[in-house]
């Protein structure tokens, strides 16, 4: 398992894996946002929380799409599943890569981003501590997401159409952790509530992913 | 290893394609699929594997036994050849003496450090072979192992299962291609075909006379 | 003799078919009576006036919206625990059913709301939670639509189903939770049953029953079109074969 996070994230560091993309199309989205609603802080600062935490749901589902479609189109995917690594842990380790890969360098690169927003300074360490907490689900519901709709040829739209509702709690209590603590109000029960949002998905979307699959190479 | 099938069926899809698939393949013996395309082979080979459920029917082996090379190779156009088959060794927990030993059977030593989207077609099936030997299982389920190949690793591939075999290994092999492998008995797909449409599921629908 | 015998086709068929004109007989008239009472022999709310009584629409079809989207999610576990193919093509039937409720329950909310709190569009907890529950039906239908084998589609939109009701409930009271956060105690309270007197509420049980029945014979229908399209495709391949 360990093995295959690990060749996911070499593949993804090689030419042609665009590991940078994501932060990429996080900051370019945040640079567009200003330039649409416009420069006044006092129009962007209410809105930070909600973009940044947007920006973040949108530039997890971008590489989505070639989660298990490249391996299953080179059959390596098939040769997972005929490998000792149950199908569970095989979902569990494209989740843990992808999150690697995106969740954790938006989580590291947001706090750079912030102040392009006017994100109050105090709810900057919020910021982060919801993302870290919050981008793992993203991650698991999105595998879920790939797993099934892995056989179909034109997957990516319906993709965005079935992972997209399912981010809603994560996106609200993590927008609301920023929100509260960008007022000055104590944003600890949206933070539970979001950990217990990511710890359920990471308990349970790994069975629904595997599952998905076996169906899907059936 | 002895194994076998008994009263098999094997679905693609909705289809139950092959029924009543019965054999035994002793240790030491390899057993050639025939039967024209789309007879079933690739789908009893997939079935074996555990890639597709049987509906019904028993696999007299451990679900471990089997080592699966389908039409696809599994390889990773950015990895190099080396890198992929270590890989696959991970994966199926061979220790890493074995990917060198994989390395030099199928004269893929000089090849090693080059990645594996720069390989001719030949060379990308002799690496996707070599994943079997990194695999450590005893059964090796072949599907056509020997399209893109030249005569010369034809011949080598041969000696190399045949050497398996001797180890007390089995081989269920799908080919049109003799690999002249001593002792190997022919089986003949067609003969469990099943009639195009009589899907379980379709019959019960095809019934639903109002 | 088992209830799950009419989980095969042709006994499915048969019963359906017997049962069939008796739903659409009491939707019909369940759903004319309580309209015709509720529209137009209850007094006017003395705080609402005559635009109260759209909630003989809209309660039903809120009321319906959910438990479509519960007979689904009970049909998804009867397929992947028994296999039987009915239960997933009901399942597979519902779905725009209940989907249309969901839009019929935001459509007169919105046309509701208007004279009331003066606007179409409210971010209330319960409206929201409408919203992401049509868009978990749309995802629903848009993946039976794109999955080309029958079986596989039943088996993912099965699994969506049940992944799918746990994150809807979680979102429900994520909406709810969100409100409260942005505006503390301004609250529009949809909660139709809390203030309503029997006048209102005795012609409000009939449609919704009616509804009930309604959904009963929309569902039967459509899971019988479903039945016949698969039986067609059926002796299609053995006409083929033969």
């Amino acid at each position: 398992m360990i093995g295959l996070v690990r060749r996911d994230l070499t593949l993804a560091l090689r030419a042609g894996g665009g590991a940078g993309l994501a932060l990429v199309f996080f900051l370019t989205f945040v640079t567009l946002t200003a330039l649409g609603v416009g420069p006044r802080a006092d129009v962007l600062a209410p809105v930070a929380p909600g973009i940044l935490w947007l920006g973040a749901v949108l530039a997890c589902l971008l590489s989505l799409d070639r989660l298990f479609a490249l391996d299953a189109e080179d059959g390596t995917l098939d040769l997972l599943l005929t490998a000792p690594l149950p199908a569970e842990g095989t979902a569990a380790a494209k989740a843990a890569a992808h999150w690697l890969t995106t969740g954790a360098p938006l989580t590291v690169a947001a706090p750079v981003l912030a102040p392009l927003l006017f994100l109050p300074g105090p709810a900057v360490p919020w910021l982060v501590a919801s993302l870290a907490l919050g981008t793992p689900a993203l991650s698991m519901i999105g595998t879920f997401g790939a797993a099934l709709t892995v056989g179909l040829k034109r997957g990516s739209l319906l993709l965005s159409l079935l992972v997209l509702p399912l981010c809603i709690p994560t996106l609200v209590f993590g927008a609301d952790v920023v929100r509260r603590a960008a007022a000055g109000l104590d944003p600890s029960t949206p933070l539970a509530l979001l950990g217990a949002v990511t710890l359920a998905a990471l308990a349970g979307l790994p069975f629904a992913a595997a599952a998905a699959l076996r169906i899907n190479l059936r | 290893m002895d194994w076998g099938v008994t009263d098999l069926t094997c679905r693609r899809g909705a289809r139950d394609v092959l029924t009543g698939v019965t054999f035994r393949v002793g240790a030491g013996r390899a057993v050639r699929l025939t039967g024209p395309n789309g007879s079933g082979k690739t789908t009893l080979l997939r079935t074996l594997a555990g890639l597709a459920p049987p509906p019904r029917g028993t696999v007299d082996a451990p679900p471990d036994a089997f080592a699966f090379a389908g039409h696809a190779d599994g390889l990773k156009g950015q990895l190099t050849v080396g890198e992929n088959l270590r890989f696959w060794a991970g994966v199926f927990g061979a220790d890493p003496g074995t990917v060198e030993e994989a390395l030099d059977a199928f004269a893929l030593r000089p090849l090693a450090g080059r990645r594996a989207a720069d390989l001719s077609a030949g060379q990308t099936r002799r690496a996707g072979l070599a994943r079997l030997l990194v695999t450590g299982r005893p059964v090796w389920l072949l599907d056509e192992p020997t399209v893109s190949l030249d005569a010369a690793s034809v011949e080598a591939f041969g000696t190399r299962v045949a050497r398996h075999l001797a180890g007390g290994g089995s081989a269920l092999i799908a080919t049109h291609v003799a690999l002249g492998l001593p002792g190997t008995q022919a089986l003949d797909v067609a003969a469990f075909a099943q009639a195009v449409g009589a899907s379980v599921a379709d019959a019960a629908f095809a019934d639903a006379i109002e | 003799m088992s209830l799950w015998e009419y989980a095969n086709p042709r006994k499915f068929m048969a019963l359906s078919g017997r049962v069939l004109p008796w739903a659409w007989g009491l939707a019909a008239a369940l759903c004319g009576v309580g309209l015709v009472w509720g529209f137009f022999f209850t007094p006017e709310d003395f705080r609402m006036g005559h635009s109260v009584k759209i909630i003989y629409l809209h309660v039903p079809s809120a009321f319906l919206a959910i438990n479509a989207w519960f007979m689904m999610l009970v049909a998804s576990l009867i397929w992947l625990i028994r296999r039987h193919h009915v239960s997933a093509l009901a399942a597979r039937a519902a779905a725009p059913v209940g989907l249309v409720m969901t839009v019929v329950a935001l459509a007169t909310g919105a046309i509701w709301g208007k004279p009331m709190w003066g606007t179409y569009w409210e971010w209330d907890p319960r409206l929201t939670a409408f919203l992401i529950l049509a868009l978990f039906y749309l995802g629903y239908i848009a993946l039976w639509s794109a999955v080309e084998s029958p079986d596989g589609a039943a088996d993912l939109t099965a699994i969506l189903c049940l992944v799918g009701t746990v994150f809807a409930v979680v979102s429900r009271y994520a909406a709810q939770f969100w409100n409260q956060g942005l505006h503390q105690g301004a609250s529009l309270s949809l909660d139709a049953e809390e203030n309503i007197s029997d006048v209102f509420w005795q012609p409000l049980v009939l449609t919704m029953a009616g509804f009930v029945a309604l959904f009963v014979a929309l569902v039967l229908v459509r899971t019988r079109t479903e039945l016949r399209r698969r039986r067609l495709q059926a002796l299609t391949v053995q006409a083929q074969a033969a």
